[in-house]
């Protein structure tokens, strides 16, 4: 079922300069060449009957309900395939297209249940409405004839039931599984009357290839697929446009509510990042919003090992501030320090780091960015001169050739993928560059031209060497270098580059890549028209991960794949606002924009417009945090939405330093492993709670809308106000839009943007201001941001982190398309059917050599501790690395990661670690210990003592 | 004494009556009698009823016997019928056949003539003049003749076969394929097969222009399951025609590269439709596309692609030898050329008979099929395959073209004619129809899909003596529906026997009614 605030075209737009003007039913219409009659007439307000076709799919004319006459045509062409022409004179009604439409409907009702008044999709059926179009009042061949009216339902997907029983075979789910999500999980099998729907080989929803994006449950015109929230509880009565709150797509929804409560999330069609498709955790996973699980109550205790006390919110920000205060007048103003968050809104992330900034009056404010893209907010700021990516999503639609580098888009990115994969479809080549086997590797209908499957931690060498083959091979965009780039920091790189030791023969040892097929995606990448990067965390998260990002930009400097459509270098952002927590200023040596403390114009003007003196030296990041808490310097921690317990490295280290801390202050919507740690719990809102501004990876600031009220009181920037009055400094905003209007006041980047201005335009791609007052979809079209392209010299460093006789093989890790990283919010849906518990996923061959079986218990060990987890044997990883997720925390994946981090931004080295792995029975000591301790928390929590009682 | 050439069609027709058991015999035979023979499996000369038809080779003219079956090869020896003897199946000289002679074979020119597998065998007997002739006169050229010839899609559509290449040739594409449609599904008809299994040389030869013509570098022949002999023989022959050059890079020296597959159906009717196929082709599940694009635009993977039928590109070797206006010599008004037509069902005399287009009905049921088998009165013909309109008696004066068929809303189709005699009831097959329909609707279009079932229910209806009139109304009203709005000829067609059944044998509708009452 399509949204109940959408209206239907019923065929996609053409994009056409060329126009053709025709009359239909004496209206005179005028739609680019190749517009169907059905949208043209729909242009033209003229509704023309259809049950097969809707304008996200391509044209299909099986329902033969959209027939209609054209002059000097022959017959009744239907208006969904018959392209309008010049000069055309269409009728759409009359007594012979009337007929003809009223017995295709006796038809379909002939063989259709007749229980509209309980059917979940009354009202809203397009069946129904159709049938009241065309004026249907009996049915000839009655209802005893052959039918399938009594074929039972498919439950088997926690969110939607297929009923076929309803289903008229118009084949929309089908295509919208196809085209839109690009699985191709569904069918029809078996022909004529028999014709039906099937997912895969006649297997239930859950078993077979279904990935339950709901693309065909949106698209099915009656109740055949349900959503069972609304089976269970009744058809919403209005929708909000909101941004999802999940990865950093950032698809555009829209909230169908009853009252206050969300029925359902459906993606809206004229969302500009996702175009009216989404994935299982957008459109289904939000019921973590309204989990029991969920702390609405503020709670302090003196120490963690006492049970919690709620208190009001006045006592509770009155007890933090006071610690706060306390622990700088004893230990100094740096004790203190806070962390933003990139589940936050813009708005608030904002408010963090001025609080942090403006009334702890330190730099100590750091973010999850710094244990994800830190280093391409490095690396691309010092070549290109912008720490963001250059393109739209919409960009890939252009590229022939899609170079995809230390990325899983199929899970971490799904809605995009979709696009992308819809482009490999269509052509483009792809280079996938990955240790593992990944999806897109090999799809439905996708192939990688080249996998590059390199062993982990050797990806500076391996694009070293395609960079090599560039130069060496001259396949160099000379007239862009000489134009656009740093002629002085081009020759020395070209130098360098040039040098033997980075030719792909003499690689081949290390990245385990042959040269050959270095060679080949190098000369692909430079020659085969417009080639885009997109890369993910198995870039960053290295020891080298700014260097492998300038590695990435300096190809595509050299190959003049930047500055227009098709290409770019697209870092695809983990979290919906890690791009605008970045943007805000969340890092200790940045203010919002980017912009360094110690530049005092920068910092003359915040001083002024906050009316503090800032401190110009940066703060303490979060690894230093860590260690500045371990040493004594530093005592007190306000995080807002992040869960630095699970998500950082080496988690003994890390929850040593919290337990140093002598006040942690959570602000979250579950008691999260951080909370665990904590002193004084906020209750977060989530984002059906609040309004702001989320910015996706390709820096598109998209609106937040409340749909419901704070379910703990406030809003999370409303608790930052509190807590900032209450240590004296009083910040004045009555909404969020007032702070973005100071943002764009104090952000040159940002000067453009307003609440107003999103509404009228959708949403805003940055840089925004006077010269691009509609915003920037595509970056560095003229000049580079830093003016001159410039090329930077990337000698690869093998990482520390080494596989030996001991530790012999690597450790990487990554996510899955039902789960979402610590998995917080997914954990508490029925998105837990897909992926219950996290595992090692390890080569046949090193699983055999350990005598291990699929679903043995293996115990994990690096040099910083051992876990352990269940074994998944799979011919997706190379011999010699194991991988796993992280999204469960009894798992301990960060218990085996390593200190090591990238040596530019302390970017943490997740993707290689060093393990040995056995066979056991018993979890590891770790998780014994992790278990008693959580444990006791959850008795803490629930024996807590109520503010009511 | 050399080798007499003994000829025993491999023709799957001829198989399915005993010819395999006839040549092991006749080798036996040989054998033991010390005799020097060779056997050639020949295609099938077309006359079902003698099959299997064995001729032997005396002084250089083919004296046929038959049907012979494998106890009657002792006593065709006893009759020393390999210098001719006289027997008791014996037919005389195939040549002076009535049933034959008086035929206008061209298209079917050496089915049953020629060693099918043979190179030598073809080439003797006019092969490759047409490719050698295309050559010469190039893509233009081929259009030209083709167009001038006259000749229409054999598959039924009667769509005009040089407009179509020339579409497909001055649409510019990087790849354009030629497509065969050998999945022959009508009922009663077999002249597809004949012709892929007694000559399939001619086939690739065809398609090798049509290729020329229309700048097509790959081609493929679309077969479906049920043809294994054709299939095999296909297969073969490609084999040959490569190895010598026919097919392949730089076809006979000319830098014309054009490569040929086989590719076997799986049995669903509808892939017998040009844009089904296609699907079916690409690896998809064979539906219908909608229309346009045409195939001669947008066809097998997208691109521009000649779809033809097995006698359309049959036929077109002998009009580039010949010239196009040999060949439109033959015919009737805008029918030119002519038709190998399927003579079959209850018939006296079935199997093929190619003529010129613009004999009548009656002289194809009666002169050359000389009746009913079964000795009752002929009723009816069904005429067109399972999609075509069952005419009258009244009706059998009506002249074999496509237009004046069309004009008695009957259509010629493929040129299949299945006989009925008075024992058939019209209601049952007006039922068939509808069911027919059901089973091979591709289920995309609702008309077709659901329509059928409910047509057959209608019917069952009628037959039942339920509502009657009310239902009979309810039908034709059902048959207007499926024939304006289906997607394709299948649910658009198959209204076409439920309608002239109506038409012409209504007391069997009512008769049905009344029985049952």
């Amino acid at each position: 079922m399509r949204s109940i605030d959408e209206t239907d075209l019923g065929t996609p737009a053409v994009n056409n300069a060329d126009s053709v003007s025709l009359t239909i039913d004496g209206h005179q219409v005028t739609v680019p060449a190749g517009t169907s009659l059905m949208r043209a007439a729909a242009l033209a307000g003229i509704a023309v009957p259809k049950l097969c076709a809707t304008d996200s799919l391509e044209p299909f004319g099986s329902c033969r309900l959209c027939l209609v006459q054209v002059e000097g045509m022959k017959g009744t062409p239907a208006s969904c395939t018959t392209p309008a022409s010049q000069g055309m004179q269409v009728t759409t009604q009359n007594d012979r297209l009337a007929d003809l439409r009223r017995n295709v409907m006796e038809l379909y009702i002939s063989d259709h249940p007749l229980d509209c008044l309980t059917c979940p999709a009354n009202g809203h059926c397009e069946l129904q409405d159709m049938a009241g179009a065309v004026g249907l009042r009996e049915v000839r061949y009655g209802y005893a004839g052959e039918n399938h009216c009594e074929q039972a339902k498919d439950e088997s997907n926690p969110y939607f039931t297929f009923d076929p029983s309803k289903c008229i075979v118009c084949s929309r789910c089908v295509r919208a599984c196809d085209e839109v999500q690009g699985t191709f999980a569904l069918t029809i099998s078996g022909r004529g009357f028999d014709s039906h729907v099937s997912a895969g080989l006649e297997q239930d929803f859950m078993s077979s290839e279904c990935v339950s994006c709901g693309a065909c449950v949106q698209a099915c015109p009656t109740a055949t697929l349900s959503e069972k929230s609304i089976i269970e509880r009744g058809q919403p009565e209005h929708s909000v446009i909101t941004t999802c709150a999940y990865c950093g797509v950032g698809c555009s929804f829209r909230a169908e509510m009853k009252g206050a409560e969300v029925i359902r999330m459906v993606p809206n069609q004229d969302g500009q990042a996702n175009h009216g498709h989404a994935c299982v955790k957008g459109r289904f996973a939000f019921g973590y919003a309204t989990h029991p699980d969920r702390i609405t109550s503020p709670m302090i205790r003196a120490s963690i090992h006492e049970p919690w006390r709620e208190v009001s919110w006045q006592e509770a920000i009155a007890h933090a501030a006071s610690e706060l205060k306390r622990i700088q007048a004893k230990y100094g103003k740096d004790a203190v320090g806070g962390i933003t968050s990139s589940r936050c809104t813009n708005e608030e992330t904002y408010l963090v780091q001025k609080l942090v900034r403006a009334a702890f009056g330190n730099n100590n404010v750091d973010t999850c960015a710094r244990v994800c893209h830190s280093p391409t907010g490095y690396g691309l700021k010092q070549t290109l001169g912008e720490s963001a990516g250059t393109q739209a999503f919409d960009s890939v639609a252009y590229a022939d050739v899609i170079v995809v580098i230390g990325a899983n888009p199929t899970d971490g990115h799904p809605v995009f993928a979709s696009r992308m994969i819809r482009r490999l479809r269509a052509g483009a080549k792809l280079v996938v560059i990955d240790p593992r086997g990944i999806d897109l590797v090999r799809m439905p209908h996708v192939e990688a031209a080249h996998h590059l499957k390199l062993k982990p931690g050797t990806n500076v060498a391996l694009i070293n060497a395609i960079a090599h083959v560039i130069v060496v091979e001259d396949l160099i965009d000379h007239d862009f270098v000489a134009a656009r780039c740093d002629p002085v920091a081009f020759e020395k790189w070209r130098k360098f580059i040039g040098a033997a030791e980075h030719a792909p023969e003499q690689t081949e040892i290390i990245t385990g890549v042959p040269a050959a097929e270095v060679r080949a995606v190098a000369r692909l990448y430079a020659t085969a028209g417009s080639a885009a990067i997109y890369y993910g965390l198995g870039v960053t998260e290295h020891s080298q991960g700014s260097t492998m990002v300038m590695g990435i930009a300096n190809l595509a400097l050299a190959t003049g794949n930047l500055g227009r459509e098709g290409v770019g270098v697209n870092p695809l952002r983990g979290q919906n606002n890690v791009q605008g927590s970045c943007d805000m200023g969340s890092f200790p040596h940045e203010f919002p924009g980017y912009r360094h403390v110690s530049d005092s114009a920068t910092r003359i003007l915040f001083e002024a417009a906050w009316g503090v003196t800032l401190d110009a030296e940066p703060g303490l990041r979060i690894p230093n945090m860590f260690e500045a808490a371990l040493d004594g310097s530093f005592r007190g921690l306000y995080i807002q939405g992040e869960d630095i317990a699970q998500s950082d490295p080496d988690t003994q280290h890390v929850i040593a330093a919290l337990e140093a801390m002598e006040c942690i202050i959570v602000q979250d919507l579950f008691l999260n492993e951080t909370a665990k740690f904590a002193h004084i719990f906020l209750p977060g809102s989530s984002f059906l709670e609040k309004d702001g501004t989320f910015t996706n990876a390709e820096r598109r600031i998209s609106r937040v809308r409340r749909v419901m009220p704070p379910l703990g009181g406030k809003a999370d920037w409303e608790a930052t106000l509190m807590l900032s009055a209450a240590l004296g400094y009083t910040m004045d905003y009555d909404h969020p839009s007032q702070i973005m209007d100071e943002i764009a006041r104090l952000t040159p980047t940002f000067t453009g943007v307003s609440f107003a201005r999103i509404d009228q335009l959708g949403s805003i791609q940055w840089p925004c201001n006077e010269q691009v007052p509609d915003g920037t979809p595509t970056m560095h079209e003229e000049t580079f941001t830093r003016g001159l392209g410039r090329f930077m010299l990337t000698p690869y460093v093998p990482s520390h982190e080494r596989s030996n006789d001991k530790y012999p093989l690597i450790l990487t890790t990554g996510r899955i398309l039902s789960q979402y990283n610590v998995g917080a919010q997914t954990r508490r849906t029925s998105n837990t059917a897909w992926h219950r518990e996290d595992r090692l996923e390890i080569h046949p061959h090193d699983a055999e050599t350990r005598g291990v079986v699929d679903g043995d218990w293996v115990g994990i060990k690096s040099r910083a501790g051992d876990t352990v987890l269940r074994a998944h044997v799979s011919d997706a990883m190379q011999p010699g690395v194991v991988y796993t997720t992280f999204h469960f925390p009894e798992s301990g994946a960060n218990v085996i990661t390593s200190e090591h981090s990238d040596w530019a931004t302390n970017c943490p080295e997740y993707k290689v670690t060093a393990v040995q792995v056995v066979k056991v029975t018993h979890p590891s000591a770790w998780q014994e210990r992790y278990r008693r301790f959580s444990d006791e928390q959850k008795k803490f929590l629930e024996e807590r003592s109520s503010l009511t009682r | 004494m050399s080798a007499v050439t003994v000829y025993v069609p491999a023709d799957a027709g001829a198989l399915a009556v005993g010819a395999q058991a006839v040549a092991q015999a006749i080798t036996a035979e040989a054998r033991a009698r010390n005799l020097d023979i060779q056997v050639v499996r020949n295609g099938s000369r077309g006359l079902y009823w003698l099959e299997p038809l064995v001729e032997v080779l005396v002084d250089g003219q083919r004296v046929a016997y038959g049907p012979v079956q494998a106890r009657d090869v002792a006593s065709l020896f006893d009759a020393d019928f390999l210098r001719g003897g006289k027997h008791v199946l014996a037919l005389g000289a195939t040549a002076d056949l009535a049933w034959l002679r008086h035929q206008e074979r061209l298209t079917f020119r050496r089915v049953g003539v020629i060693d099918p597998l043979s190179l030598h065998d073809y080439l003797a007997h006019d092969g490759y003049a047409g490719l050698e002739r295309a050559l010469e006169i190039g893509p233009a050229g081929i259009v030209k003749a083709v167009t001038d010839s006259g000749l229409r899609g054999r598959g039924g559509a009667a769509f005009p076969t040089g407009i179509k290449w020339k579409t497909v040739a001055d649409t510019d594409a990087a790849q354009k394929y030629i497509v065969c449609n050998a999945d022959e599904g009508d009922s009663g008809t077999f002249a597809d097969r004949m012709l892929m299994e007694g000559d399939p040389l001619l086939l690739i030869e065809g398609m090798t222009i049509a290729a020329l013509a229309v700048g097509a570098s790959q081609g493929y022949i679309y077969i479906r399951s049920e043809y294994p002999h054709a299939e095999r023989s296909l297969r073969c022959a490609i084999e040959i025609a490569s190895a010598a050059g026919y097919l392949g890079t730089n076809i006979l020296g000319s830098g014309h590269t054009f490569n040929l597959e086989v590719r076997r159906g799986a049995g669903a009717y509808i892939c017998g439709e040009e844009t089904s196929l296609l699907e079916s082709l690409e690896g998809k599940r064979g539906q219908i596309r909608f229309k346009p694009p045409l195939p001669a635009h947008k066809g097998l993977f997208g691109q521009p692609t000649v779809v033809n039928n097995v006698l359309s590109l049959a036929t077109v070797p002998v009009i580039l030898q010949h010239g196009a206006q040999f060949y439109a010599e033959y015919g009737r008004g805008r029918s030119r050329g002519t038709q190998p037509f399927q003579l079959a069902g209850n018939v006296k005399y079935g199997g093929l008979i190619e003529k010129a287009f613009g004999l009548t009905l009656a002289e194809l049921i009666f002169d050359w099929g000389g009746g009913s088998a079964s000795g009752r009165p002929v009723r009816t013909a069904q005429v067109g395959g399972p999609l075509g309109a069952y005419l009258p008696r009244a009706h059998f004066d009506t002249p074999l073209d496509y237009e004046s068929f069309t004009a008695r809303h009957a259509m010629l189709g493929h040129g299949g004619v299945v006989v009925f005699d008075d024992s058939v009831d019209m209601a049952a097959m007006a039922r068939f129809a509808m069911e027919f329909c059901a089973i091979e609707s591709c289920g995309k279009c609702t008309p077709c899909r659901i329509g059928s079932v409910r047509g057959r229910e209608l019917i069952d209806h009628i037959i039942a003596g339920r509502e009657v009139t009310r239902n009979l109304a309810t039908l034709r009203d059902l048959c207007d529906t499926m024939i304006s709005a289906s997607l394709c000829a299948l649910g658009g067609m198959a209204p076409f026997p439920v309608l002239s059944a109506l038409e012409h044998f209504p007391e069997d509708f009512v008769r049905a009614g009344r029985d049952a009452a």
